[in-house]
């Protein structure tokens, strides 16, 4: 057997001097943000009012709660819940499709590729942004103040949370898609909006098509919850029936909002597949 | 020159359009089809969500209206003519922020061990059991789904109201949400260095700690930084049913009409969610770059 040959360290050492010699900084960088990590954690623990005594009482709570939810039972009210089931769903379709019509339009405004100005584009986006900095539920709020309590505040709440969302979104793609369509177009002596209409929307409707109806699912979730401040749905009941302590019928509520998204999440993936087609996806 | 297309004899020409003009015929059906088959669903669903066009007609005028009323202070003047007056409760409002913010940072970082702790059993190439992959996806599957400010109701009532119900909910919903996301990356990684170090006879959570970790750090942090993003945001709406923050006060300014308030409190919520945006974007652009160098 021959022996291998023994390694020359010194030249090995002097060769990869920042593997074996590491800068103290370096070294300690790691261990000091994890230090800073662990610090604030631990202050945000004891600043949150955390204690081994409440979690210990608030555990032992939550354990009670488990056990008077099962079994999952909706009393005499099944075709009540299935009723709000069915406005969760319309709510959610609703403000997405709204949000999708709204939102193509400004979309082009904010993509670099149709303004190439950055006056226009500039104010759009952070336009865009300021909207999408405030969450759902408080849109919701602020509609249930405008239309009065039920789903129409919440289907305009979705609307305009996902607008601005769908806006940065549909912008991105167009800003993806391939300019030589675009000038082909323009070569044959196309206007500006033949340029958008036959160059840019078949290339990017697809796309666009996929982002709706991946929201359209998220938002199932979504709807789910603008109820708990009274904008109607599944979400109104489930926050009604926590509050009055029926937890038979809360796992029940739970449960079925479960089965519905991830129905609608089967839906929208094979419409995804059947509108971009499976290997676009993959 | 002459020398152009060649043309095709008509009869070949005849049927080569009439296919084209077929398979155009058959496509616009479909999509005729499939738009009538959308737009009565949403008739549906108008119907169902108690959608009132008049209502909106009556009532946009208060949406515009909403908005002249939060930027006007008591006294009828712009709100951005007196800060002061504005933002008069900003010391209040400043520390109700950095509770949000914290709920939020604790929250995310609870979900990221339990995520941790539990992804390399949820991996397809890395769980050691198939039964019990199977449990651990269905447990992230169910903490994911569940709507955040569901587990906040639930837990404000067993833990007591106060931040600490919100950092709960938070902390699951994260769980469930990066869990799926670290497995990912996980599912992802060259499995020869695990291999490697499964040849020299290391146990499991060697094989984990060298050699598959280091390959998904980055992704990890990446994951958990958009996750903290996120999370900033539920936050600020957990206060909405009691688990602490600056929802709370959102909610009282909104239901009790303190116009100006609702408008400063909005803007200090816009203003933070910026700056967090911003700074782990910043985070993460630093993060992969520096992945990129090594």
């Amino acid at each position: 057997m021959s022996q291998s040959p023994v390694p020359d360290r010194e030249r090995i050492r002097a060769q990869y001097r920042d593997a074996f010699d590491r800068p103290a900084s370096a070294r300690l960088a790691t261990p000091a943000m994890m230090l800073l990590a662990g610090g604030v954690f631990v202050f945000g623990l004891a600043d949150l009012g955390f204690s081994p005594a409440r979690l210990l009482s608030g555990l032992h709570q939550l354990g009670w709660i488990t056990l008077m939810m099962l079994p999952p039972d909706p009393g005499s009210s099944l075709p009540l819940y299935l009723k709000a089931l069915g406005e969760t769903l319309s709510i959610a379709l609703l403000g997405t499709t709204l949000a999708a019509a709204f939102a193509l339009p400004v979309s082009l405004l904010a993509a670099r590729n149709i303004v190439p100005s950055g006056i226009v584009r500039f104010p759009v986006r952070r336009f865009l942004d300021s909207i999408r900095g405030v969450d759902t539920l408080i849109w919701a709020l602020v509609w249930i103040n405008v239309v009065g309590l039920g789903p129409f505040a919440g289907v305009l709440a979705i609307a305009v949370s996902d607008f601005a969302a769908f806006g940065k979104l549909f912008s991105e793609a167009i800003e993806g898609a391939d300019q030589k369509q675009v000038e082909g177009i323009r070569a044959s002596g196309g206007t500006a909006l033949h340029e958008i209409r036959f160059g840019l929307i078949p290339q990017v409707l697809p796309v666009i098509a996929g982002q709706v109806l991946y929201f359209i699912e998220s938002n199932t979730r979504s709807a789910t919850i603008i109820g708990i401040v009274g904008a109607g749905g599944i979400g109104l009941q489930l926050a009604e029936q926590i509050r009055v302590l029926e937890w038979q019928k809360v796992s029940f509520l739970i449960l079925m909002i479960l089965i519905a998204v991830a129905a609608i999440d089967w839906i929208s993936s094979r419409l995804r597949f059947a509108i971009i087609g499976r290997r676009a996806v993959a | 020159m002459t020398a152009g297309v060649p043309i095709l004899p008509q009869a070949q020409l005849g049927a080569l359009s009439e296919a084209y003009r077929g398979a155009v015929a058959r496509r616009r059906l479909r999509f005729a089809i499939a738009t009538a088959v959308f737009l009565i669903v949403l008739v549906v669903a108008a119907v169902g969500a108690e959608v009132n066009l008049r209502t909106l007609f009556t009532y946009f005028g208060n949406f515009v209206s909403y908005f002249d009323r939060i930027l006007k202070l008591d006294s009828g003047a712009r709100v951005w003519t007196d800060f002061g007056e504005w933002f008069w409760g900003w010391h209040k409002w400043l520390r109700m922020l950095g509770e949000t913010i914290l709920a939020s940072y604790v929250g995310t970082l609870i979900g990221a061990v339990w995520a941790f702790v539990l992804n390399f059993f949820a991996a397809e190439n890395t769980s050691p059991v198939q039964w019990l992959r199977f449990i651990v996806r269905r447990l992230l599957e169910f903490a994911r789904t569940v709507p955040s400010i569901v587990f906040a109701l639930i837990f404000v009532i067993a833990f007591g109201l106060g931040p600490m119900a919100g950092v709960l909910a938070i902390a699951i919903h994260s769980t469930g949400a990066l869990g799926k996301q670290f497995s990912e990356v996980v599912e992802n990684a060259d499995m020869k260095p695990v291999e490697g170090v499964q040849s020299t006879g290391a146990s499991w959570i060697s094989c984990m700690r060298f050699a598959v970790l280091p390959q998904v750090i980055a992704g990890y942090a990446s994951y958990a930084l958009l996750r903290f993003e996120i999370n900033v945001r539920e936050a600020s709406v957990m206060g909405f049913v009691g688990a602490g923050g600056i929802g709370q006060e959102l909610v009282v300014a909104i239901r009790k009409f303190y116009y100006s308030d609702v408008s400063a409190i909005l803007v200090m919520i816009v203003v933070t969610v910026f700056c967090i945006d911003i700074s782990t974007g910043w985070l993460r652009a630093r993060l992969f770059g520096k992945e990129a160098r090594a």
